[in-house]
């Protein structure tokens, strides 16, 4: 009797991964949006046809090892300065495609002076900024965007205004520069969300081209792990608690078309 | 400026325009007295000839700008005086581990903490020793002219692109400021070396490349370590000094930059009252000139450490001499400058065996 095999059965490519992730497994949490991004932000590059001209800069974070995943040249800089290296890296190759790739401790606690300063000078890169509330790599502890009740393993009692101040809406502030080209705030906890978050993602590689200023990029994103949640429930506890405080959608966008 | 005629410059301006002409791509840096020049003239000049320069926001954001372009495969300079300096030894560490080709200068003001803006030498262990976290070093270059503060600029680079290693040029706030007369090399005599390691942009005929510093496995992070330990040991063998005076003297003067030049004219005042004085003056501060200080301490009556620190350099000469003769040392700090009378009554001392280490 003929056995056939699912090897035997020709059939059609409807997805695949892009080319420019490698093979190397991700560390990432199960449910975690780093591993989404990744994908998206490579999908990208490949579309757009310029893994030879593209440089990233990874954080300390839990994206610490980003340049394990992304088939790309890449930097891994020192805690909080990936907005630094990324400006070295672009004001020596200027024709190249930069982008920073950090989390909200990174970005928006130990280098606030770095991120504002760079947008501040219309570095022409484009910043994306992950935030998920938490520190995930150290286990948990609050982060400059945690949000005011939020328990973490440094405010067990809930985040208290008071005595800790309030979650920095660092996106905001960066729109108000004038070296910021195109700002915008996006999810991944959604196929649709997804989809709008790639879209900004090539426009602000296209904006590279017209050298006008810094492209920000936040995305709201989970810790099911830190915030101790399966996937699901920190997906629905995403859009319940911090899409109030970090609406989605755009904040700032060129003004030519 | 023409090529080959002396010129009378400042110490800050001459490494500066040292620094155009040995081919640099990018500087970054941040306003510090009394290395401001540095900046001004970069920011004034590059412009109108080739490269980037950029006024950062700190000294913090200035180092990792340089990890960034050096990674990037470009020739980069950073200036700064010893506050700043330590603002940057978290990316100091971070290069070193990284294996970044760099050129650094820390045109020294007394201290500790905001301290003064007059000269002073008291960053030395900073720099020879490792600054920032980790096991690492830096080559380390001890200009006494300005003369050297212009020509070590070329073999800054020429050291740190040939070893991918961060170099310093340690030099202190009376050298930066004061003029004298210097020949400039000609620019393009510093040929770019080739730099595969460089991210650029991935074409799809080589691997990707990626620069970090994270190795997570102890057995790869020791193995990072014995590879940067093996350098230095290659390292070893630019070790650089000059003997001022003769090599069997009765008193050895060991002092490194702006005090050595103080040293050598004490030397000479010693030698007209009968006393035979030599300067043995370390170039390179790392590698350090251990070999050559044990030699000619050797036969000595006594040796004389001069710093305008409190003490840090002398014990690399007593690790040298190793007790084979007595180690003297006369420091002064906050800005003091010694004058050759000062030393001249140490080296009287020592000849005449009335004081003893």
């Amino acid at each position: 009797m003929e056995t056939r095999t699912i090897n035997d059965i020709e059939m059609e490519v409807v997805y695949q991964k892009p080319e420019t992730l490698t093979e190397t497994q991700m560390h990432y949490c199960p449910g975690c949006g780093h591993g989404t991004i990744h994908k998206i932000l490579m999908e990208v590059i490949d579309d757009m046809g310029i893994q030879d001209r593209t440089v990233g800069v990874a954080p300390v974070g839990c994206s610490v090892f980003a340049y394990n995943y992304m088939n790309i040249d890449m930097q891994e800089a020192a805690h909080g300065r990936a907005g630094a290296a990324a400006t070295g890296v672009k004001r020596v190759l200027p024709d190249k495609y930069v982008f920073s790739y950090q989390g909200d401790g990174d970005l928006a606690a130990i280098g606030t002076g770095e991120t504002i300063h760079t947008v501040n000078r219309g570095e022409n890169i484009l910043m994306l900024f992950i935030n998920n509330a938490i520190y995930g790599m150290t286990g948990g502890q609050m982060a400059p965007t945690s949000i005011l009740g939020q328990i973490t393993s440094t405010t067990p009692f809930g985040r208290d205004a008071a005595a800790i101040g309030y979650p920095l809406k660092i996106t905001e502030l960066v729109a108000h520069l004038p070296g910021a080209y195109f700002v915008t705030r996006q999810s991944v906890h959604t196929a649709a969300a997804v989809r709008k978050l790639k879209k900004a993602i090539e426009m602000s590689f296209r904006y590279q081209d017209r050298k006008k200023g810094t492209c920000f990029i936040e995305i709201v994103s989970n810790c099911p792990s830190g915030w101790k949640m399966t996937p699901l429930q920190a997906n629905e506890w995403l859009v319940k608690n911090m899409f109030p405080l970090y609406p989605i959608g755009d904040i700032k966008v060129p003004k030519e078309i | 400026m023409e090529n080959g005629t002396p010129k009378l410059m400042k110490g800050n301006e001459a490494l500066a325009e040292s620094a155009i002409r040995a081919g640099m791509q990018a500087y970054f840096g941040y306003p510090i007295t009394p290395q401001s020049e540095v900046i001004e003239y970069l920011t004034a000049e590059v412009p109108k000839r080739h490269g980037v320069v950029l006024q950062a926001e700190s000294e913090v954001a200035a180092i990792n700008m340089v990890f960034g372009a050096a990674g990037a495969g470009a020739r980069v300079m950073t200036t700064s005086s010893s506050p700043g300096i330590s603002l940057m030894q978290e990316g100091i560490s971070y290069i070193a581990a990284a294996e970044l080709p760099c050129l650094l200068v820390n045109v020294q003001r007394g201290g500790p903490g905001l301290g003064t803006i007059q000269p002073a030498q008291g960053d030395y262990f900073q720099a020879v020793k490792g600054g920032g976290h980790g096991d690492y070093h830096m080559i380390v270059l001890a200009p006494a002219s300005v003369q050297e503060m212009s020509d070590f600029v070329f073999d800054g680079f020429k050291l740190a692109e040939q070893y991918r290693t961060p170099v310093m040029i340690l030099t202190d706030g009376a050298l930066g400021q004061m003029m004298e007369k210097v020949i400039l090399k000609p620019e393009g005599s510093l040929p770019y070396p080739e730099k595969p390691w460089a991210t650029t942009g991935k074409p799809k005929s080589r691997e990707r490349n990626f620069i970090t510093t994270l190795h997570m496995e102890s057995e790869s992070m020791e193995e990072v370590n014995n590879r940067l330990q093996e350098k230095y040991k290659e390292i070893q063998k630019e070790v650089r000094y000059q003997l001022i005076g003769d090599k069997d003297a009765d008193v050895l003067l060991v002092a490194f930059g702006l005090t050595a030049r103080i040293c050598s004219k004490a030397a000479e005042m010693a030698r007209e009252k009968g006393i035979n004085a030599a300067v043995l003056r370390p170039i390179t501060l790392y590698p350090y000139p251990y070999t050559a200080v044990a030699e000619h301490a050797k036969n000595a009556a006594g040796v004389l450490t001069v710093e305008m620190n409190a003490g840090q350099m002398v014990e690399d000469v007593r690790l040298a001499v190793n007790g084979a003769t007595p180690v003297h040392f006369k420091g002064r700090t906050g800005g003091m400058i010694p004058s050759p009378e000062e030393i001249l009554v140490e080296i009287e001392a020592i000849a005449n065996h009335t004081i003893h280490a």
